[in-house]
């Protein structure tokens, strides 16, 4: 098997598996800060404002992990360097 | 299928490339620029005002109340900041339901620059409230262990604010365009009302994100200090 070849199979079975693992932890995190959330507000429900705001702030940052995935997993596939170089070097 | 609208050439001037992301933003910032020109020209304080200056009202107030809850002190000289990193990403997410629009902040370059902004004000505001010594020494505690650390969060939160703001709208755009090759009709418009949802949270995310960094920046060693020195 030549080189472009095994780039491809390698960054499409990378690219699932990146988004595949790392939309694991931030979906169990973010499942823990609401349910936090949602008792802290069942609790208290005149800081409803506070805990919604710091709650969407906080969502954010520990959406941003499974973000980072999204966005490698996006360049494997659509932007790969290691596939342009090969392809480029194939070509001539 | 392109993964920013960086390399969308609209047009080339000999070395000099004009892409998608540059012509948005200023059409962005035109719409803004002009947009508050014509409301803010004929501003009245009767009772019967225009519903475009209600509008600006209600944005400006509101802004002003959420860096007060955010900051816990007042908006006066953060305003134009965070109001204005608030704005700019509203109106360029919120501008993807025309048609042949290419949002700017789906480029890692606009929201890298974004983020830089933050990265500058965050210690000019504090210098300008504490003074250099003062603002400077927040570095070194509690431990002059801690140094490379604290650096460190703050570039990597630099980057994590730039690459946040991408991945979300990019992932909007880029989702319903895979929906309209695979799902077409009814399910990308689904999606693309999602996608207004996320770019407006995140415009609202980034501003608050900007104000707490820049909160933390000014506010709360000023008050720890407070504490300890009458504490000794």
């Amino acid at each position: 098997m030549d080189n472009t070849g095994l780039v491809g199979i390698v960054s499409i079975a990378v690219a699932g598996l990146t988004i595949a693992i790392g939309s694991i932890g931030p979906a169990i995190g973010e499942a823990m800060a609401v349910s936090r959330a949602l008792s802290a507000m069942a609790q208290q429900p005149d800081e409803a404002n506070t805990i919604t705001r710091t709650l969407f702030v906080s969502l954010a940052m520990i959406e941003s992990t499974a973000i980072y995935c999204f966005v490698v997993s996006m360049i494997l596939i659509f932007a790969n360097p290691f596939w342009d170089y090969f392809v480029k070097k194939a070509g001539g | 299928m392109e993964i920013s609208p960086d390399n969308i050439i609209i047009r080339q001037f000999g070395t000099v490339k004009l892409n998608a992301t540059i012509v948005y933003t200023w059409i962005v910032m035109a719409v803004m620029v002009v947009g508050s020109w014509l409301i803010t020209r004929r501003l009245s304080t009767e009772t019967g005002f225009s519903r475009w200056q209600n509008l600006l009202e209600v944005l400006v107030t509101g802004i002003q109340s959420q860096i007060r809850a955010v900051s816990h002190q007042e908006a006066g000289q953060y305003l134009p900041f965070a109001g204005t990193l608030f704005l700019f990403i509203a109106v360029s997410n919120l501008l993807s339901i025309v048609p042949g629009y290419q949002a700017p902040t789906g480029s890692l370059s606009t929201t890298a620059a974004l983020a830089i902004c933050v990265f500058i004000a965050v210690p000019l505001f504090g210098i300008s409230e504490k003074g250099l010594a003062r603002y400077l020494k927040h570095y070194v505690r509690p431990t002059p262990l801690m140094l490379p650390f604290n650096i460190l969060g703050e570039l990597s939160r630099t980057v994590a604010l730039a690459v946040r703001l991408f991945g979300n709208v990019m992932s909007a755009t880029m989702i319903a365009a895979i929906l309209l090759s695979v799902v077409p009709l009814f399910f990308p418009i689904v999606l693309q009302v999602l996608g207004l949802l996320t770019g407006l949270i995140q415009a609202y995310i980034f501003a608050v994100l900007a104000m707490v960094y820049i909160a933390s920046a000014t506010r709360a060693y000023k008050e720890r200090e407070e504490k300890s020195e009458k504490g000794e």
